[in-house]
């Protein structure tokens, strides 16, 4: 056992020096974790953001001029005002997403109390900002039209106040998301890559086989690649959720890191072992290379960590409960965001182990396999 | 030489480097027309680079190349004499295609010289009748033995009547008898065509003797020219090995000591390994076929046959690294049995390639293996220092194996098969490729292991000189042994002067007449085509036999397939789900403080919401904290008590909501969602109260969303998704295509063959533009069936631009491919960029009108943004040509474009 130990412990540390002298991928692991997760998080903004505007106004009053000049930066580029033959082309070529067309008689009709109606048309097909972006516009109009108001002491009173809070994040600030959400992504694409990519480069180069002749089993060679690149990426995690993500991006995290690093060693077992079993499914780099694409991408958007999980399909929500990925995203936005612990993320934590446990089992069975037929 | 200009080619003062290191060094050298020409040495002295240079294949440094009476420094003169130069490369079969057969390779070959059918029927089958490969016409040339392979290259090589037959390494790895039959087919062309220079390289020296005039080469620079008498006469040695190892300088010379094999002293005979009957199946391949042979302690035995015979199965099976499908091996009296690690620590093991880490420095190498053999640790650095000592490795201590000379890295790989000081040897070709001297130190140290410390060495060669050393060897072919004994044995019983004769002699009765048809009598004579038509600047039928062999290619590459077809429907559902901006079935709870009338009535809205999901409701406000950080509720309404009592008299109460903020873009939407929901029951309220809503909002906005009426995602994000996925899966199946020849070495067809640049990269665009187009129409129907998309716009408008975003988007991948080197990066570089640029600047999720600087820059010089207009126009904005073909002319553009500057950055020669 203690030999078996040492076996493991040797090609561990073999592997971590093979992965010293390949600067393609210690570049690739600098880079995502430090620059690709502070480009990601400040500029992939999910949110309405230089949104472009178009103002078609048959009314030129001061309270249509007061505004058009109220949709302001970050949120909006500046207004620009159109004439109304070009209201179809420009929303047609997508120059702009929103045209608001203030009637004739608009701030006469608000000051008498007629109750114009403003038609705000939104070109719904950039839906990442048209609903929100329609609910914006809304609400700048009804402030400007009541402060327009109270100005001339013609008060609006409403029945109830409606107080809307933000427990966890209260600016909505989605930087903290994305941060938090590009590691994650990170660890599964390097993950897969790095452990994969080792094995077949194992392979490739005769070197497993030199291995197989020396008293080493399958088993201990699996491990040694799990624990060595495994920790490769804990560590490189760590530092980026600590210097990037709480230094840099400043980004408060309310939970427990602890428990969100030791959630990131069992994923990393589950994606390592998958790593693995993809490799030995592979003939060849080129395959490995297509192979990892096509499921990271799937364990990637479908994880819940781009769309929440509730909008899918149930038959994919079910389906999805195979990637370990589904557990960690869930995991980690309870840990980190709503401050979780333990007593309410264990599921995901005994899910993300069982599932490592079985690719595991599945890759060691098809490693083995491969190597019966290696002489061919 | 007697006809035509003097000397075939002249070399002057030709330098070629490699980095540091110079492959040919100031060559000078002049070749004579019409005869064989050999060029001798082993791997690694710049023969190969030589005759790349030669055949104008390989760009030249420094220096003068002129061959066929023209500088092959010119493009000019190359264009012209293409057509008469045939060049076969090094390596078994590296310019054929594996997946093809024996007459689709031929046929390829013809095409790319531009031949018409009827003369390409008539070439192909007389060339097939010569070399006795005709019963094998359908055979794929990867499942040919090497002989075949070699023989089915030079088919190809001549298929076009060349004047100057370029042949690198043509017979290594091949067994005896293909290689006489090798030889004799040149001999019989060269008869049939004596104006015909053959310009061969060997590393064989005695397949030398036959050549006519020899140059030896080492280190970059040639060492000797003449003809195989004339050097042997200068050097005074008795074969061309001996007189090339005289030609060496001084230094080299002196560390060779002539091989002594002292007798084996018979020891009490046990037997160290026993096969029985091992046989080694892979699927309907019999690689190993009944193999029976003993071993006993304390020999060498040898084991001697062609590449692909079975050698390296058998040894894997003896080492225990594959079951065996029959048979028995036992190791020293015991059954073998691949897990027990017993067996292991009995054995050393050394494989055909270098299998060592070239990452690790070879003490680093050396020392894992001493822990992974568990050596004691205080025995670990002495014995550590002993084997640096013994192997002469001191001086590379701390080298990484990677820069170092062949001969050095096999002593290293020995140095780590004995550290565990075996009682046996399992050596898989262990000097292939590595120069005379460094061969022979090697032989010295397993001879000395052999006789001093008694251990079995078993070991695999395909040199002669190797397998006369033994004490006993077995010879293979095709999965069979065919004789054992002690050499002289061998050669006794067949009558034959030399072990080779041997060998061919027992070869000739195993293989009979069926298996390699004996090549027909038919007469060589290749008339001269009247009009060697292979110029021109565009010929259509070269171009398509690219395109005709790429289509079979990828048709024949499962996984390739499966990826280019189902890949894009897979990432289609993918995407169309995973990307979604809907917000629906919100799980939320209530805290009513109040329980009154209004509060129950006010809730009455959320519940009866279609985004709003109630659940059990909340009772203490510890409870709303503990439910919202589980993430079981996405919001929580809380209703104060008296908030029926002050809404009735006008005070105003106040609702509040608690959103999870966890997920940004969720809460926002949820928010509005609130709002929408509250201003709906306000305005309810008002017009029960007094008939007007007026007072209640001071404006009446009314919000139209266009196009997608019903908001939904799917009417938006799913034809972006086809414009993602058109350029994602063609972009990176084009630039492997064409990166899979530079890795495969395929490429060097389009270098030797008359293809212009337009026509290989054309061949090859074309398959995967109808495979894209396919793609796009397989997508469209899922789009359309399966998220149930209506296309409102014009057909004709999509379908044209796809065709043309299409070929702008594999344009992109001959792009890519002219920036890598190995298909791997290809695959994530065009990955890379393509995601890059489309999820970013190309109005998928972010609208392009809300860019600015760099990013909008970025986006103008990419074809998706255009494809995403005409895809979201004409399926979702109802939109036809006439809004549409400014986007249109923009994707024509890039198509051009992107091919232009791939076939400007494409280069005809390697560097």
């Amino acid at each position: 056992m203690l030999a078996r130990l040492g076996n493991i412990y040797r090609l561990g540390i073999k592997e971590l020096r093979s992965l010293r002298s390949d600067p393609v991928m210690v570049f690739l692991l600098v880079w995502a974790f430090t620059f690709m997760v502070y480009q990601v998080a400040e500029n992939a903004k999910m949110e309405v953001d230089n949104a472009s505007i178009a103002i078609l106004d048959e009314d030129h009053s001061e309270l249509s001029r007061r505004i058009s000049a109220a949709f302001l930066p970050p949120y909006f580029k500046p207004a620009v005002e159109i004439s109304g033959e070009q209201i179809d082309r420009v929303l047609d070529t997508g120059e702009f997403i929103f045209v608001v067309d203030f009637p004739p008689k608009f701030e006469a009709d608000i000051l008498s109390g007629t109750l114009p109606e403003v038609q705000v048309n939104v070109d719904a097909t950039a839906m990442a900002i048209a609903g929100n972006g329609a609910t914006y516009i809304q609400s700048i109009m009804t402030q400007e039209v009541l402060k327009f108001l109270d100005e001339r002491n013609a008060t609006v009173t409403l029945p109830l106040d409606l107080v809307i809070r933000a427990k966890f994040n209260p600016n909505l600030n989605s930087t903290w998301f994305m941060a938090v959400m590009q590691i994650i992504n990170n660890v599964t694409l390097l993950a897969m890559i790095l452990t994969g990519a080792a094995l077949i480069r194992e392979r490739e180069h005769g070197t497993i086989e030199h291995l197989l002749v020396t008293p080493v089993t399958s088993v201990e060679i699996m491990i040694s690649k799990v624990w060595a690149n495994g920790l490769i990426i804990v560590i490189a995690a760590t530092i980026s959720l600590f210097f990037v993500v709480q230094g840099m991006l400043q980004v408060p995290i309310m939970g427990s890191k602890t428990l969100f690093l030791a959630g990131a060693v069992v994923y990393l077992f589950s994606v390592t072992s998958f790593g693995i079993l993809l490799a030995t499914v592979a003939g060849s780099m080129p395959q490995f290379g297509l192979l990892v694409i096509l499921t990271y991408i799937i364990m990637n958007l479908l994880s819940g960590g781009t769309t929440p999980l509730e909008s899918m399909p149930e038959w994919l929500q079910f389906i999805m409960q195979v990637s370990p990925s589904t557990h960690y995203v869930g995991f980690s936005q309870s840990v980190l965001f709503r401050g979780a612990g333990l007593g309410i993320v264990w599921p995901q934590l005994l899910a993300m182990i069982a599932i490592g446990g079985a690719f595991f089992t599945v890759a060691l069975w098809r490693f083995r396999k491969a190597l019966a037929e290696s002489g061919k | 030489m007697s006809s035509g200009p003097l000397n075939a080619v002249e070399i002057k003062a030709v330098t070629h480097r490699y980095g540091e290191v110079a492959a040919l060094d100031d060559v000078t050298l002049d070749l004579p027309a019409g005869c064989m020409v050999g060029l001798i040495g082993p791997d690694g002295v710049g023969k190969s680079t030589l005759l790349a240079l030669i055949a104008g294949v390989r760009k030249i440094q420094r220096g003068e190349v002129y061959a066929l009476g023209g500088d092959m420094g010119r493009s000019e003169h190359r264009r012209r004499s293409v057509g008469r130069i045939a060049y076969m490369p090094q390596g078994l079969g590296k310019n054929l295609y594996q997946t093809l057969s024996v007459y689709e390779n031929l046929n390829f070959f013809a095409r790319l010289f531009n031949q018409k059918k009827s003369e390409r029927v008539r070439r192909i089958s007389r060339l097939l009748a010569a070399t006795g490969l005709a019963p094998f016409g359908k055979r794929p040339a990867g499942k040919l033995s090497g002989g075949m392979k070699q023989k089915l290259g030079l088919c190809c090589a001549l298929i076009h009547d060349p004047d100057l037959l370029i042949l690198d390494e043509p017979t290594t790895g091949v067994d005896p008898l293909s290689r006489r039959q090798f030889w004799e087919l040149i001999d019989q062309i060269r008869e049939s065509r004596p104006e015909m220079s053959v310009i061969v390289a060997t590393a064989y020296m005695e397949e030398a003797e036959r050549f006519d005039f020899i140059a030896a080469m080492d280190d970059g620079k040639i060492i000797a020219t003449g003809t195989p008498a004339s050097i042997k006469s200068q050097t005074g040695g008795r074969t061309l090995e001996a007189a090339f190892i005289r030609l060496l300088p001084a230094e080299k010379q002196a560390r060779h000591r002539k091989i002594e094999v002292p007798p084996r002293i018979e020891e009490d005979g046990t037997i160290a390994i026993e096969a029985t009957g091992l046989t080694k199946r892979f699927g309907d391949f019999i690689a190993v076929d009944n193999v029976s042979f003993a071993i006993e302690r304390g020999e060498i035995f040898g084991f001697l046959g062609s590449n692909g015979c079975g050698k390296t199965t058998t040894m894997k099976m003896l080492t225990g690294l594959i079951p065996a499908s029959e048979g028995e091996a036992k190791l020293f009296g015991k059954a073998l049995n691949a897990g027990d690690m017993q067996t292991r620590r009995r054995v050393g093991y050394m494989s055909q390639s270098f299998s060592l880490y070239g990452e690790l420095t070879v003490f680093q190498n050396i020392e894992l293996h001493a822990h992974l053999f568990h050596l004691p640790k205080d025995r670990i650095d002495t014995r550590i220092r002993e084997l640096l000592d013994r192997f002469e490795l001191g001086h590379v201590r701390d080298s990484k194996p990677d820069g170092l000379p062949l001969g050095v890295k096999q002593r290293l790989q020995l140095a780590v098969a004995v550290l565990h000081e075996p009682e046996m040897l399992i050596l898989d070709e262990p000097t292939s490729g590595v120069d005379p001297i460094a061969r022979d130190e090697f032989w010295q140290l397993l001879i000395e292991l052999s006789r001093n410390d008694g251990v079995t060495i078993f070991i695999s060669t395909h040199f002669m000189n190797e397998a006369e050393r033994c004490d006993r060897i077995s010879l293979m072919h095709a999965g069979k042994v065919l004789a054992v004994g002690a050499p002289e044995e061998l050669i006794r019983s067949r009558n034959a002067r030399t072990l080779d004769e041997a060998f061919i002699s027992y070869l000739e009765e195993a293989i009979g007449p069926e298996e390699e048809a004996k090549a027909a009598d038919v007469p060589l004579e290749l008339e001269d085509m009247v009009l060697k038509n292979h110029h021109g600047i565009f010929s259509l039928r070269r171009m398509l036999a690219y395109a005709r062999r790429e289509t079979k290619e990828l048709l024949r590459d499962p996984i390739r397939l499966a990826f280019v077809l189902l890949g894009p429907i897979i990432l289609m559902i993918t995407f169309g789900y995973g990307i979604s901006f809907d917000v629906e079935d919100l799980s939320y709870a209530t805290f009513d403080q109040d329980q009154s009338f209004e509060s129950r009535q006010f809730l009455e809205n959320f519940s009866g919401s279609r985004y709003f999901d109630e659940q059990k409701p909340i009772t203490t406000a510890a409870e709303t904290e503990r439910r919202l950080r589980s993430g079981e509720l996405k919001f929580v309404v809380e209703i104060p008590s008296g908030f029926g009592k002050d809404l009735k008299i006008g005070r105003r109460p106040e609702v509040g909501v608690w959103l999870d903020g966890a997920m940004p873009f969720r809460a926002e939407t949820t928010r509005g969602y609130i709002q929408g929901v509250t201003q709906q029951y306000m305005q309810d309220m008002a017009r029960q109260n007094d008939g007007t809503a007026a007072r209640l909002s001071p404006v009446d906005i009314e919000t139209r969303f266009l196009y997608n009426q019903a908001f939904k995602s799917t009417y938006a994000i799913t034809p972006g998704i086809i414009m993602l996925l058109c350029v994602l899966i063609p972009a990176m199946m084009t630039a492997v295509g064409i990166v899979r020849e530079k890795e495969l070495g395929s490429i060097i067809n389009f270098y030797a063959t008359p293809v212009t640049r337009a026509e290989f990269l054309l061949g090859k665009q074309l398959p995967y533009i109808v495979v894209a187009y396919i793609s796009f129409l397989t997508l469209s129907l899922v789009v359309i069936w399966v998220f149930g998309v209506p296309l409102k716009g014009s057909v004709l408008a999509i379908a044209a631009g796809a065709l043309i975003y299409v070929v702008s988007t594999t344009g992109l991948g001959l792009l890519v491919s002219a920036f890598v080197k190995s298909q791997i990066a290809a695959i994530f570089a065009a990955a890379i960029v393509t995601m890059v640029l489309t999820m970013n600047f190309s109005g998928f999720l972010t609208p392009v009108s809300t860019l600015s600087g760099g990013a909008k820059f970025m986006g103008r010089f990419f074809p998706a943004p255009y494809f995403q207009q005409i895809s979201v126009g004409s399926f979702t904005k109802s939109l036809g040509f006439a809004d549409l073909w400014p986007n249109h002319l923009a994707l024509i553009g890039f198509a051009v474009a992107f091919f232009a500057i791939s076939a400007f950055l494409l280069r005809k020669q390697e560097r």
